[in-house]
């Protein structure tokens, strides 16, 4: 019998990060305000007192700063968890993440991994000011060198943070943040499944919602609704976002041979846009109706007050099942 | 700017060859009365084998046997002399021209041009030479110096007392990558973490075309000072000066003093690379001027005067040809990588994208053979 607690997601990784932090001492954690603030959302709280100010410190206000240190830190044999505050703010570590971090273990022909975690509070529906509120994953899912990750519930944040830290390669860690404070069950003994497994989280017939992060929440309500009117929706968390358990959304599409994709990151050159080109190449005989991808619109994310219209919904969700299920 | 009063630049050898230890600089004079007569020969055999090397290796370029050079002649006093200032524990993270650096750590001449050729883009274990890879865009190595002397020091390796225990970091930047960003927040890291750093900074005047008026606004020994991070200029064609500077900083790094920053005045003799042509933005004069200030030529002057005769010089001559012709063979000989290196070591641990492309490219290549 496995132990289990109830956890908010925050918590969760935060509970994820000491149990890592526990087993290997070379597990560090920094960036901007994660000590004794413990970060602008808490993630870190409590980890200074535990681990003390060698293992846990502010840096300077520099995030190529952050993640050029973290892998001079890893040539140096440590394994950083680093955290960028908010989604807007990792462009200034673009080229560290992308050129560097992603590219020494090809560059040094293997004699360097690079065991870096970066950690990143993304996505909108929490009425923030401009750069708060984006949902950037693209950008690294299309860099050969990175993994991408982001789990939707506290289990698999407990889980796959511990996993990402154990990874040996750098990880884009993308956290939920409106999703913070939803609570769940947590199993503190065993793990859901690998770091870059997808999972069924709620089996149907008739469509394929495939979600990831916070949209995963949204996907379970739409399916919630579409129960009421007599439509069975199956929902696919994709928890990885590079590489793609390709076989599990495959053979969900097999069995529905309808799906639906929704993310909250704008559409155009997206992962949503990935995931409808590989299920059209992979699976075109079993489909029965194109894909459709729900996202946020191609524009700018927009003054909080019009979020609410920009990011998909449950019922835009719904518009898409019924479009598939009209073929 | 460019010219500084030979008081404000730390200089122990002359044009002429002529040592004098200015008074205000004692201390590194100091360092240099604990070399002997095998170090001033291993100076200057390295600083004409790594010219050798270059020029080589530029033929080699013009006949298609390189896709790119970039030449570092004119920084050899400089690089041998920094080079072998660093010590046997320290970590070097250099830019993409310290091939004189290299050599003083043990890193193959084979490896830069196996880098140069195409054949990979590293070629060498940065955890057995200490030398790390090159750094392509510009300044990102000064942050990963920046966070490997953080290890460090959370090793427990500065400042024990025991300086056969302890350890420093040397970054090498150029004129134009002081203008990045990324060294600024290297120096403000290294700065506020009092970390073992130095910042070897090599003035050459020229950022490809632009001179080093467009980079910056005060001397670049200055660079440091609102970090924190203090700095000396030094003449970087005299290898004495540059060994000197880099052995007393680095030992007090090393001691806990927390990093430091040389600026070496030289200058690119050669092009930025041997895509570029340095006649459309500087006269020849100005080229001619600096060909006269040689760290080489100086540096013999300087070993003819101490005794060294022509036997050591025309050696030191016959062995340049030898390694001039070694590595245009070795060149020559250089394997094609074999296709599956396009997916080696993309990650560390299995990754399923790269696994099925790797085989796919497999299967596409032997189905053409099929066909054939």
């Amino acid at each position: 019998m496995s132990n289990y607690t109830e956890l908010s997601i925050a918590k969760a990784l935060n509970k994820g990060m000491a149990k890592a932090m526990q087993k290997d001492p070379k597990v560090i954690t920094f960036g901007e305000d994660i000590a004794r603030l413990g970060g602008v959302f808490r993630v870190t709280e409590g980890l200074l007192d535990e681990f003390g100010a060698n293992r846990v410190f502010n840096t300077p206000i520099a995030e190529s700063g952050i993640v050029g240190t973290a892998i001079g830190l890893a040539m140096r044999g440590y394994k950083s968890v680093v955290e960028i505050q908010f989604d807007g703010f990792v462009y200034p570590a673009f080229n560290q993440i992308t050129s560097q971090l992603a590219k020494f273990t090809y560059r040094s022909e293997g004699s360097l991994s690079m065991p870096v975690v970066v950690r990143i509070p993304y996505g909108g529906g929490i009425g923030a000011v401009e750069h708060h509120s984006e949902s950037p994953e693209a950008y690294f899912a299309h860099t050969a060198g990175l993994r991408v990750v982001s789990p939707s519930n506290p289990n698999d944040a407990y889980w796959m943070m511990q996993q990402a830290i154990e990874s040996n390669d750098p990880v884009i860690f993308l956290e939920p943040k409106r999703r913070y404070w939803q609570k769940g069950a947590v199993n503190l003994d065993q793990p859901p499944l690998p770091l870059h497994s997808a999972r069924v989280l709620l089996e149907g017939s008739q469509v394929t919602v495939v979600a990831y992060g916070p949209m995963v929440t949204t996907a379970l309500q739409a399916a919630e609704i579409a129960k009421e009117e007599g439509i069975s929706i199956e929902v696919v968390d994709l928890r990885s976002l590079s590489p793609i358990d390709m076989n599990t959304v495959l053979d969900s599409v097999r069995s529905t041979n309808r799906v639906v994709v929704a993310a909250e990151a704008p559409t155009f050159v997206s992962v949503a846009s990935e995931l409808a080109a590989a299920i059209s190449e992979q699976a075109f005989y079993h489909l029965e109706a194109p894909v459709i991808r729900v996202g946020s619109f191609d524009t700018p994310y927009p003054p909080a007050k019009l979020e609410e219209s920009y990011l998909p919904d449950a019922d835009r969700i719904l518009d898409a099942v019924d479009r598939v299920l009209a073929y | 700017m460019n010219q500084p009063a030979s008081e404000q630049m730390l200089q122990l050898l002359d044009q002429e060859g002529q040592y004098e230890v200015p008074s205000k600089y004692s201390q590194y004079g100091e360092v240099v009365d604990q070399l002997g007569e095998e170090d001033y020969k291993k100076f200057y055999r390295d600083m004409a084998r790594i010219r050798r090397f270059d020029e080589e290796a530029t033929a080699l370029q013009r006949q298609g046997q390189l896709g790119l050079w970039v030449p570092a002649i004119g920084q050899e006093g400089a690089q041998i002399g920094s080079g072998y200032a660093v010590g046997n524990k320290d970590h070097i993270f250099p830019s993409y021209r310290e091939h004189g650096v290299a050599i003083t750590h043990g890193v193959e001449l084979m490896s830069i041009l196996k880098m140069m050729r195409g054949v990979n883009h590293g070629g060498w274990d940065p955890n057995e030479t200490r030398f790390h890879h090159y750094a392509i865009v510009l300044a990102t190595q000064a942050l990963h110096a920046a966070g490997y002397a953080m290890g460090v020091k959370f090793d427990g390796l500065v400042g024990t007392g025991d300086p056969e225990n302890d350890l420093a970091v040397i970054t090498y930047i150029g004129d134009g990558a002081t203008a990045e960003g990324d060294v600024s927040e290297a120096l403000l890291f290294a700065a506020v973490n009092e970390s073992p750093l130095m910042f070897f900074v090599q003035n050459n005047q020229w950022a490809i075309s632009s001179n080093v008026e467009t980079t910056t606004k005060v001397p670049l020994f200055t660079r440091g000072l609102g970090f924190g991070v203090p700095g000396i200029r030094i003449d970087g064609n005299d290898v004495l000066a540059s060994y000197a500077a880099t052995k007393l900083h680095m030992d007090e790094i090393r001691a806990g003093k927390g990093p430091f920053l040389i600026e070496a005045l030289t200058y690119r003799i050669g092009a930025h690379t041997t895509s570029d042509d340095p006649s459309k933005y500087r006269s020849s004069e100005e080229v001619e001027s600096w060909k006269a200030k040689d760290p080489i030529i100086r540096f013999e002057k300087f070993l003819r005067r101490q005794g060294i005769g022509d036997d050591f010089f025309e050696q030191v001559s016959q062995d340049g040809e030898d390694l001039a012709k070694e590595i245009r063979e070795a060149t020559f000989a250089l394997p094609e990588p074999p296709i599956e290196n396009i997916f080696e070591n993309v990650y560390t641990d299995p990754h399923p994208v790269v696994d099925a492309q790797r085989q796919w490219l497999k299967d596409y290549e032997n189905s053409l053979e099929d066909n054939e």
